[in-house]
């Protein structure tokens, strides 16, 4: 039998994980997979915990939770695209344009 | 699901996980990312949630992660050897990240998951038990997403464009008749 805990304790690990990426590394690409690691460690625990109540809702959520994730993925990648093409670059260091 | 497979399902899902932040290469991220999702899915199918865990393989290893790799390649990247970023952006990052899993375990402690295992009824997890709940008590919550869909795919559209010389001289040549009509 799987204890909750270790799912629980998977899901941190994960989410503490894709933290770690997003702030090290400075690649935008590979800081947006970070954050696709943290979704998907959520996803976990929501599945992990509405399995152990025996509800849908849970599911349902992480439903949701890849539609907003989809959605985001375009409008980000979308963005990167087009900052690419004006400043031929895709580090997060080299965009300072809104700083002062 | 068996603890072993939990245990060979979670090595490779952390493993891969490292590999995403690790890697130097883009698109090796990315495909540890996609080794990550599919642990997940497998996950998911070995706790009841089997519609979840397909569309986690088909929608988000399938097709998102593809997205991601048409960019990776449309932007055709230099390869950047050596460290990028500055060494105390990353202590710093690493000391909270070590805060943060801390809470996570404390706030996660046994103790507090003391939640009596319920038990599934017939079809847990199947899609007719997923679209009754959607489609009662996430009704609206389904309906606004269609429209962050379609917010999304418009503003996708609108950014990613490239105007084209031509498409400038005719906006060009539209005002400076639109200035002489004047």
């Amino acid at each position: 039998m799987v204890q909750l805990s270790w799912l629980m304790e998977l899901s941190a690990a994960i989410f503490a994980i894709g933290v770690a990426g997003f702030l090290s590394r400075r690649n935008i690409l590979v800081m947006f997979m970070s954050i696709e690691l943290m979704l998907n460690a959520v996803n976990l625990a929501f599945v992990s915990l509405g399995s152990r109540m025996g509800t849908m809702d849970g599911q349902v959520i992480v439903f949701f939770v890849m539609t907003v994730a989809a959605a985001e993925a375009a409008v980000g990648l979308a963005i990167i695209i087009s900052i690419f093409r004006n400043r031929e670059t895709v580090n997060a260091d080299d965009l300072t344009l809104l700083k002062w | 699901m068996p603890p072993i497979l939990f245990w060979f399902l979670a090595t490779l899902s952390v493993v891969s996980a490292l590999g995403v932040v690790l890697q130097r290469n883009p698109v090796h991220c990315l495909l540890a990312l996609v080794l990550t999702l599919l642990a997940i899915a497998v996950l998911f199918i070995g706790q009841g949630a089997v519609v979840v865990g397909f569309l986690q393989a088909i929608v988000y290893a399938g097709a998102i992660m593809v997205l991601f790799l048409f960019v990776i390649w449309l932007l055709n990247l230099p390869v950047v050897t050596g460290s990028t970023g500055r060494l105390a952006a990353k202590l710093l990052g690493a000391v909270g990240v070590a805060a943060l899993l801390a809470e996570l375990e404390v706030f996660w402690v046994p103790s507090h998951l003391q939640v009596k295992a319920a038990q599934h009824a017939a079809g847990y997890g199947a899609i007719d038990a997923l679209s009754q709940t959607l489609f009662s008590e996430y009704l609206i919550a389904f309906e606004v997403t269609s429209v962050l869909l379609l917010v999304a795919v418009v503003g996708a559209v609108a950014l990613a464009r490239r105007t084209t010389d031509a498409e400038v001289q005719s906006q060009a040549g539209n005002s400076s008749r639109t200035e002489k009509a004047a």
